[in-house]
């Protein structure tokens, strides 16, 4: 372990090993500067992001929180770490399609371990249960919701915390913090409460729930900005290998890599300075219909 | 094909010192709202390769003519209907600035989403075309802006096109929009004409407006400041939280204002209680030096216990907040069903959920019509004053003072139905914060337990009246002070006679009597002793704040005998008298006894002897590290 001075000038605890837990970690003097500069701007998102876990916290009974194994989640569970002084006090939900990267179960199944996490891991039902009429790809994302929604009544969880982001996709753009869902799980886009001052609407009716995203707010840079800033563990496969990486992590059998040459974070950072591409473009699932996704979410997929 | 929004542009630079500035435009329905922010998108760069093409291939296609607007109607739901409905969140960039512009949609109906997306605006354009002029949703808009807190305000006067870019035209606008937002106290930083089809005023001062000398759109925008967290003021860091995950006792919360640091002394407010900030504490590095500033998710100890809870603020003394039982608000009113006077309502003001009950409602009025005729109940999308009467005291700021505790929305059924800004308080009694530091005992927790040979603890016994509480406690009472322990006996109608004598049986005073017990009874357990309370206390909610109270240190047991065989013992003769109509509010037959859940025994009299039930409530205060077996089991609780 070694202490770095970040770009805000508030000393950190970087590591190159993940802490077991708070116990590990606590009782370490840092040196602080004279005067504490203002917050940058991550330090803004993360401030907002903890705020809105801690709320959920505070007025959900059961919460749960999605972990997609992607930078997204990775992140989110790294701010619930910070929110909650080193532990995740609920739990981690994985809805398990079967089909991920390999990768992405390695690194499941040994941050889980390492981060103390309570890992539920929940498998979707077989694709003939899922409506025939949605094009290949979204179907098979429709039985990610599915599975979602077999969890939800096994569990009884009143509040899903999800890594959503406004910058994402269109439709995402439309959503609340604290996202009302009706007893089916699904979304109404036109009957969305209003949210405004950091008052979030946290009593869904009963049988329902509500999803919470706290890094709505943040973009697909702030992630990778704050990713490497708080030396947060990533899946190698969003690193470039034979001139091709994974912009966004999704069902093996759906997702495709993007031309690129990024070998680490900085130069991910570069990249997206300059790309017009769309972050979503390698997942399949978008681009079948004008409205796939759309349908997709009003019927309670992410 | 999917329509996504320009994503990609929307990455910040790495390491950036560009201010971001997040704008909202607002505006009537149809006054050219989403052309503006289409032809912005075109005027910086910032649409994606091929985008522009595909988006006219895509009109082509339906046979329509090409509307810039098309770039943000990403969602078939909103062509269909022809009107944007709801808050997208799309990027550009201007000469200096990083502008989030959060699209609010103009149709009244959406009112709700406008507000949801102004609220997070650093500024505002404030749209209105030519040829229409001011409309109702143009002066509705305004004003939210002012209800909303937002001061940077441009206002564009749009398709001047259709008025032959007529300079009087657009001076007869200027003058009479200017005029309605200075009366709200908001002064237009510019009024541009602009034609956001053409591009005029846009980006660039065309020889069609030669005549106008200022700013155009993008010059505007980039003169907007973000809005910072309110270093400078005094601190408000309301309470989100106690967390206890491990030995540490941690209060939670954003700091809204001002800034702390470790050794401060501070007041918690409403009840005023004094305390000092022992440590700052973070993750992964703790506990944190130096100050703390606004704008910051922060966690703090404090040098002594007190009980503190969700939606106290807490300030620094001298400059803590008021607390206060009413408030005078000015707000906008979102529910279809209109506000009235004597409507009960649920306040949320900083963390603090309160009922409170609407006093008086005065100038409620349709801020966009143009006479300000005035009614006595504040309809959907109107505003108006209201005085509230709170259910219990809060801490507040009026919001010139302190904007940030100075706010509060409104709650109606679970969900939020309004919300405005704190025009004035009436500082109740403990306006002034009263300086109470606890002596702390001589004693030392482990010293008292080594003698009693038992930690301190509040076992509380709820449950119908004759049910057995006050024979189990009193039984329960001799057994440990034979083993050598130190029991007290808190029995509900034995303080009723004495430190409660002023309360009665309303459900507010029944609240109160609880809470003077649980305050009575950690105060002994803090001190080692078990404090046993018997007290039929029916409310669930009151046994909760007695658990809040008492912290790690409640037990909760439920003495769960049959009402039946209750009211067959009467051993002090109340069910006759109440069936009699004697005792109205006597909840052995009234049934408003909550049993409760979570509880950590439940004890059946009617079934088993007095002894036996002793030994089991033993058996659990030894299991929940109470009661130690030996003593060398005291280094394991200490």
């Amino acid at each position: 372990m070694h202490l770095l001075d970040n770009e805000s000038g508030t000393a950190r605890l970087r590591s190159s090993e993940p802490r077991q837990g708070i116990k590990a970690s606590r009782k370490i003097l840092v040196e602080a500067p004279a005067t504490v500069p203002s917050m940058d701007h991550l330090d803004e998102l993360e401030a907002q992001s903890i705020y809105i876990l801690r709320e959920a916290f505070a007025r959900l009974k059961k919460l749960a929180l999605l972990w997609s194994l992607g930078k997204d989640s990775n992140v989110m569970i790294w701010l619930a770490r910070k929110a909650f002084f080193g532990r995740v006090p609920f739990p981690a939900l994985h809805v398990d399609t079967g089909k991920k990267f390999p990768e992405m179960y390695a690194f499941r199944d040994q941050y889980a371990k390492e981060w103390d996490i309570d890992l539920r891991v929940e498998r979707c039902p077989p694709i003939d249960s899922v409506d025939p009429t949605l094009p290949p790809a979204a179907r098979s994302a429709a039985r990610k919701t599915e599975g979602l929604k077999l969890a939800l009544v096994k569990h009884g969880f009143d509040g899903l915390i999800a890594g959503i982001r406004r910058d994402e996709e269109a439709t995402r753009a439309k959503e609340r913090v604290f996202s009302p869902r009706g007893l089916e799980g699904e979304w109404d886009v036109r009957d969305q409460p209003p949210e405004f001052w950091d008052h979030f609407n946290a009593s869904p009716p009963q049988g329902a729930h509500l999803r919470i995203h706290p890094i709505l707010h943040w973009t697909e840079a702030d992630i990778w900005a704050y990713t490497r800033r708080e030396n947060i563990p990533i899946i190698p496969l969003y690193l470039a290998k034979d001139g091709k990486r994974y912009r966004s992590l999704g069902d093996a059998d759906i997702t495709f890599p993007v031309a690129s040459t990024a070998s680490d974070i900085d130069e991910i950072l570069a990249e997206l300075e300059d790309t017009k591409v769309p972050e979503r473009a390698g997942r399949a699932l978008d681009h079948e219909t004008e409205d796939a996704f759309e349908r997709l979410r009003v019927a309670g997929y992410l | 094909m999917n329509m996504v929004l320009p994503s990609a542009i929307s990455a910040t630079p790495n390491g950036t010192t560009r201010p971001q500035v997040r704008i909202v435009i607002v505006g009537h329905v149809d006054h050219g709202k989403s052309t503006l922010v289409g032809r912005l998108l075109h005027e910086t760069g910032s649409l994606p390769d091929g985008k522009l093409e595909m988006l006219k291939a895509v009109s082509a296609r339906r046979g329509m003519p090409f509307e810039w607007s098309f770039l943000l109607d990403a969602l078939q739901t909103e062509r269909d209907q022809g009107i944007t409905i709801d808050t997208t969140q799309i990027r550009f960039r201007t000469r200096s600035r990083d502008v989030v512009l959060i699209d609010a949609p103009g149709h009244a109906e959406f009112l709700r989403n406008m507000i949801t997306g102004a609220s997070q605006a650093d500024g505002a354009v404030l749209i209105i075309d030519a040829l229409e002029g001011v409309r109702d949703q143009t002066r509705r808009h305004g004003y939210l802006l002012h209800l909303l807190g937002i001061k940077q305000v441009a206002v564009v006067v749009n398709k001047m096109d259709r008025v032959d870019f007529s300079a009087e035209r657009f001076g007869e606008i200027s003058d009479e929009i200017s005029a309605h937002l200075t009366g709200l106290g908001v002064k237009p930083s510019a009024v541009i004409p602009i034609s956001a089809r053409d591009g005029d005023g846009v980006a660039a001062h065309t020889p069609r407006i030669g005549w106008y000398k200022g700013p155009s759109v993008v010059e505007a925008l980039d003169a907007l400041e973000p809005a910072r967290p309110a270093e400078t003021l005094p601190l408000r860091l309301p309470v989100q939280a106690i967390y206890k995950f491990d030995d540490r006792r941690i209060v939670a919360g954003r700091i809204e204002s001002g800034s702390l640091k470790a050794g401060d002394e501070i007041v918690i407010m409403p009840a005023g209680k004094i305390a000092r900030i022992k440590t700052v504490e973070s993750w992964p590095v703790t506990p944190l030096q130096g100050p703390q500033t606004a704008g910051r998710s922060v966690g703090i100890t404090l040098d002594r216990e007190l009980f503190i809870e969700r939606g106290d603020v807490i300030g620094h003394v001298g400059q803590s907040p008021r607390d206060t039982r009413r408030i005078h608000a000015r707000i906008f009113w979102l529910h279809d069903k209109p506000l009235s006077k004597g409507d009960q309502i649920l306040i949320r003001l900083g963390t603090r959920e309160t009922r409170a009950s609407v006093v008086a409602i005065d100038k409620a009025v349709d801020p966009g019509a143009l006479s300000n005729e005035e009614t006595n109940s504040i309809a959907r999308n109107h505003v108006g004053e209201i005085d509230i009467s709170l259910a219990q005291p809060i801490a507040a700021d009026p919001y010139h003072e302190s904007p940030r505790t100075g706010r509060l929305v409104i709650e109606v059924n679970g969900r939020i139905a309004g919300g405005g800004l704190v025009l004035s308080v009436d500082a109740g009694q403990r306006a002034v914060p009263v300086d109470i530091v606890p002596v702390e005992s001589a004693l030392r927790a482990d010293e008292r337990a080594a003698r009693y040979r038992h930690g301190g603890a509040v076992l509380w016994f709820t449950g119908l009246p004759g049910s057995g509480k006050s024979t189990l406690a009193l039984a329960l009472e001799r057994r440990l002070f034979t083993n050598g322990g130190s029991p007290i006996l808190l029995d509900g109608d034995t303080l009723r006679a004495g430190l409660n004598s002023d309360l009665g049986f309303s459900h507010a005073d029944r609240s109160e009597n609880i809470r003077r017990l649980a305050e009575v009874a950690t105060h002994l357990a803090r001190n080692g002793h078990i404090a046993i309370v018997a007290a039929v206390s029916p409310a669930a909610s009151d046994r909760a704040a007695a658990r809040r109270i008492a912290d790690s240190a409640f037990r909760e047991i439920y003495v769960a005998t049959p009402a039946e065989i209750c009211e067959s013992r009467d051993p002090k003769g109340h069910y006759a008298k109440a069936r009699a109509g004697g005792l109205p509010s006597f909840t052995g037959i009234t049934n408003d006894y909550e049993p409760p859940a979570g509880n950590e025994l439940t004890i059946d009299t009617s079934s088993r002897t007095v002894a036996d039930a002793v030994d089991e409530i033993e058996r659990m205060l030894a299991q929940t590290g109470i009661l130690f077996e030996e003593v060398a089991d005291l280094a394991a609780n200490i």
